[in-house]
Order: C-alpha cells, then structure tokens, then sequence
C-alpha cells in the first residue's frame, strides 16, 4: 500500500506541475508533451523511458488495488457479524473512512480520463488533436459534466491524500509520537496543493483563460 | 428519583447459538452506579423472575484486569474516554436512555455466552514472543543497567495495555495491531528485550495475521477507545521491528 501509494504520489507532483503549463501557451504545452515522449533520447530511442514510466505506473496501480481488495476482505473475515448499533467513529478523520470508496471513484475516473485525453477515444478533438487542443476542447463549457467529474474526482484523490500521506509514513515505521504532527500538516498541505494545482487548469479553460 | 433505562442487550445462549436483541427496562437506577452495577440490578430481578441473567465477563472492577468489554452504543467501553465499562458510571447517561449493548464482534473473539467472548486469541499472541528468555532475575540495581528515561517511559506506557481488546473492537478492520504493538513496544524498548526483538515482532505479528484479525490501515480508532490509551506510534514501532527484522 505505502510502497505503491508513494510512486503514485510522485507521479501526481509531476503530472500536476505538467499540466500548469498549459497556461503558458499551446506551444509550450505541446513542447512539453513531446518531450515526454523524447525523454532519454539520444540514449534511448523514442518514447522508451515513458513506456517504462507507463508501464510503473500500470503496476503500481494494480498492486495498490490488489493490497486494498486483500485488505477490505481480511477486515470482512475479521467481523462476520456486525454491531447492531451504529459505530461511531471516535478518531474523527472523515478521510480515514472513505479510503476504499475514494479509491474506486479514483479507478473509475482514471480510466474516463485516459479514453478522454490520452487516447482521445471520448475527446472532440481526438486522437489526431494536438495535446493542448484535447485539453482545450475536453473541457470546453459546453461539457461541463467533464469537468464535474473531474473537480470530484480530483478533490477525492485530494480526499485520499490526506489520510494516505501521513498513513504511509506510519505503515513503513517512519512516524513517531513527535512526527505526527508535522506529517498530518504536510500531508494536508500537499493534498490541498495538489488539488488546487489539478482544478486550476479545468476552470481556466471553462472561464476562458485557456482557449 | 433513581434513573430508568431501556436496555437492548445482546444474548446467544452458547456459540452455536445465533442469537438476538432483547429489549428489558431497568427502573431506579443510581447515577452513582457503575455500569456493571447496573446490569447486576438487571440480573438480580432477572434471576428473581426465573430468567436467565445476562452473561457478563468481569474480576477487579477497577481498570487493570481488562475483562468487562462490551460495546456500549456502538462504542466500545462506552463513549467515556480512556474508561473501562467497569469504571463508565451511569451518571453519564440520560434518565430514560436506550442503550445498546453488544459483545465484541472479531472472528478470533467467539462469544462464549451473551456479552461473554473468549480472547485466547490474545494469550496465543503472546505465547508466540511477548517475553524475554534471559533470565531477568530479580530487581537489578538502579543504573547497573541504564536506560533512557524516554525509553523508560515509553515502555511503562505500552505495558499498560490490560489486554481487553477493546481496540479490536473498534478498529474497522477487526485488527489486533494496537494489542501487539503495546506488547512489542513494551519488549523492544529495554535491554532485557533486546536479543529477541526481531523473532519477537515477526513471531508476534505472524500468529496475530494467523489467528484472523484484519489488517491495520492507520484508522485511530483503536486509540481512541483504549481505557489505558496506548498511543499509535507503538504500531509505527511494531512495523519498524518487523520490517528491520524481514531484512
Ligand atoms: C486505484 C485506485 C485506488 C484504490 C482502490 C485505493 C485504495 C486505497 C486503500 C484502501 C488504502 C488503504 C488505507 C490505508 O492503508 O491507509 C490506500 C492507501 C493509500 N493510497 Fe490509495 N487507492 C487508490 C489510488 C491511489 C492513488 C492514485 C494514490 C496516489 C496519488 C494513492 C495513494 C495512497 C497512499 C499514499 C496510501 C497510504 C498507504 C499506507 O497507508 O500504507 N492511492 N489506498
Ligand atoms: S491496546 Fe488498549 S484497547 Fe487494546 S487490549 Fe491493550 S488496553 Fe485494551
Ligand atoms: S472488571 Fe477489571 S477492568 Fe473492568
């Protein structure tokens, strides 16, 4: 979970810093979306180093799903007969208990996400739009349940975070009495930044700053 | 003058039983009583009329031998923090209140009758490394043995887990990692613990995943309803010795 959770985290700093660019321009962004594919060149031919990345990335979602679904079942085995009143969460941390649905409505979303803008399969400028031009008309005004789906889903990840940074630094026996602090703030501190980051350019692009 | 309650109760014959919510009124009830107080009152009339009283675990009835568990309202020990059932006292409920109250629900903590379950589940945890096999002797000198009056602490903390499994109870996953993490902690602070630390937090670890507990995913529940508030950096701990020991 931690392991896995982690590499994810690193890809959404990258993937957020990414999509920033786009506010400086078509050309930039597009610049930016051809490096990609010509990162390590001339050692490495075309689009290697991110197939690698991409193929991380694939592994460590399935692995991080496998650990939650082998999870979710032990605790199921563990309680075979539930309480009849109803648990109160005495921790508070709304996060905490939403860990297993967030991570479904993140799945879900990724994969609406890749047709929409990678493949362009659900895109109105499509697999042949430029990179910028995808972006630009995937969240036009007159989609706005894109972009609904988006702001949830991105507030969820954000949602995830918040109980999932700190929580992998107490998995791996890396937190203390004295660090729980400092870790919870940061772990807030990164989740609503990495939200704001990822919302700034959908609603850039509805209000017209991106066009 | 006294309190009346509406008590919804939970009562299984034996472990084959299924079992069912029985609703009884309890009338007169002194604020000043213990919870376990009141339920005797319960029992006493339910004798009196030829019921079957209401199975209950109890023995010191002041904090420290962790045997009276039962999940009050959804909480476990009752909504009172850091307090056993036998130390929870009525007056912190409403006159005309309706309070549930259940066992333990975990798979490896089988109700044996009523409120009654059997946490051999725990001893087994224990038999599996939560000792040392030096021989300790008896009280050394002060100082012949240093230890850091941090780590002193630290380990006197943890080793107030009474093993009542409240923290079971709690967790959403039906984890037992507070329960284990208490008693590694305890162990791998101080020297005498020291030569088994790492056989000590795999053993342990393993027997608690054998016995069918659920996996721990940081909720803080455990924490919370601890009567002795075991605090959650003895898991970061336990996960500390078991990863060093893995290695
Ligand atoms: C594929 C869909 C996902 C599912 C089903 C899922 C589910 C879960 C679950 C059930 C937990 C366990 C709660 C815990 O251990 O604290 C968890 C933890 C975590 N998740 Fe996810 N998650 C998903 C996606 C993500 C993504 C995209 C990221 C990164 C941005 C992420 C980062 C983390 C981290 C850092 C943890 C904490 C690890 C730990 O406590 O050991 N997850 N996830
Ligand atoms: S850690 Fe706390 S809740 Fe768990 S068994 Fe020990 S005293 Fe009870
Ligand atoms: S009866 Fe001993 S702790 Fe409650």
């Amino acid at each position: 979970m931690a392991v896995t959770g982690a590499i994810l985290v690193l890809f959404l700093v990258g993937h957020m810093a990414g999509n920033l660019k786009s506010f400086f321009g078509a050309e930039t962004f597009n610049a930016y979306a051809e490096f990609l594919r010509t990162m390590g060149e001339p050692i490495l031919p075309r689009r290697v180093l991110l197939t690698v990345v991409e193929v991380v990335l694939v592994a460590a979602v399935v692995l991080h799903m496998w650990s939650a679904i082998s999870l979710a079942r032990r605790a199921g085995k563990a309680r075979p007969v539930k309480y009849a009143a109803k648990r109160k969460s005495q921790a508070g941390g709304y996060a905490t208990h939403i860990m297993r649905w967030g991570g479904v409505t993140i799945v879900l979303f990724v994969v609406w996400h890749l047709l929409d803008l990678t493949f362009g399969v659900v895109n109105p400028a499509g697999w042949d739009g430029t990179p910028y031009e995808r972006l630009a008309q995937g969240f036009d005004p007159s989609r706005w349940w894109v972009t609904l789906f988006y702001v949830v889903a991105v507030v969820m990840v954000g949602l995830h975070l918040r109980h999932g940074l700190w929580s992998a630094f107490q998995t791996l026996g890396l937190a203390s009495s004295r660090s729980y602090r400092p870790l919870k703030a940061a772990a807030a501190v990164v989740s609503a930044v990495l939200v704001l980051g990822f919302l700034a350019v959908p609603v850039a692009v509805m209000i017209g700053v991106i066009k | 003058m006294g309190m009346n309650l509406t008590l919804k109760v939970w009562r299984q014959k034996g472990p084959e039983d299924k079992g069912r919510m029985v609703t009884y009124r309890v009338e007169d009830v002194s604020p000043d009583m213990s919870f376990l107080e009141m339920l005797d009152v319960l029992n006493e009339r339910l004798i009196l009329e030829g019921d079957d009283p209401v199975a209950f675990d109890h023995d010191c009835r002041e904090g420290i031998c962790g045997m009276c568990g039962m999940v009050i309202n959804g909480v476990a020990h009752g909504e009172q923090v850091a307090t056993t059932t036998c130390q929870l006292h009525m007056r912190h409920f409403e006159d005309n209140a309706v309070i549930t109250i259940e066992p333990w629900r975990a798979a490896p903590f089988p109700v044996v009758k009523d409120l009654v379950v059997d946490r051999s589940a725990f001893d087994r945890i224990i038999q599996a490394g939560g000792f040392v096999s030096v021989p300790a002797g008896s009280a050394p000198d002060a100082h012949s043995v240093p230890v850091k009056k941090v780590d002193a602490d630290a380990a006197f903390d943890a080793a107030t887990c009474i093993g009542c499994g409240a923290c079971v109870a709690a967790c959403p996953n039906g984890s037992a990692s507070l329960f284990t993490a208490a008693k590694i902690t305890h162990l791998s602070l101080l020297p005498q613990g020291q030569p088994e630390r790492d056989s000590r937090a795999v053993a342990m670890v393993e027997q608690m995943d054998a016995e069918g507990f659920g996996g721990c995913t940081n909720t803080g529940e455990c924490t919370a309803v601890c009567p002795k508030g075991i605090p959650l950096d003895t898991i970061a701990r336990m996960n500390r010795d078991y990863l060093r020991a893995a290695k």
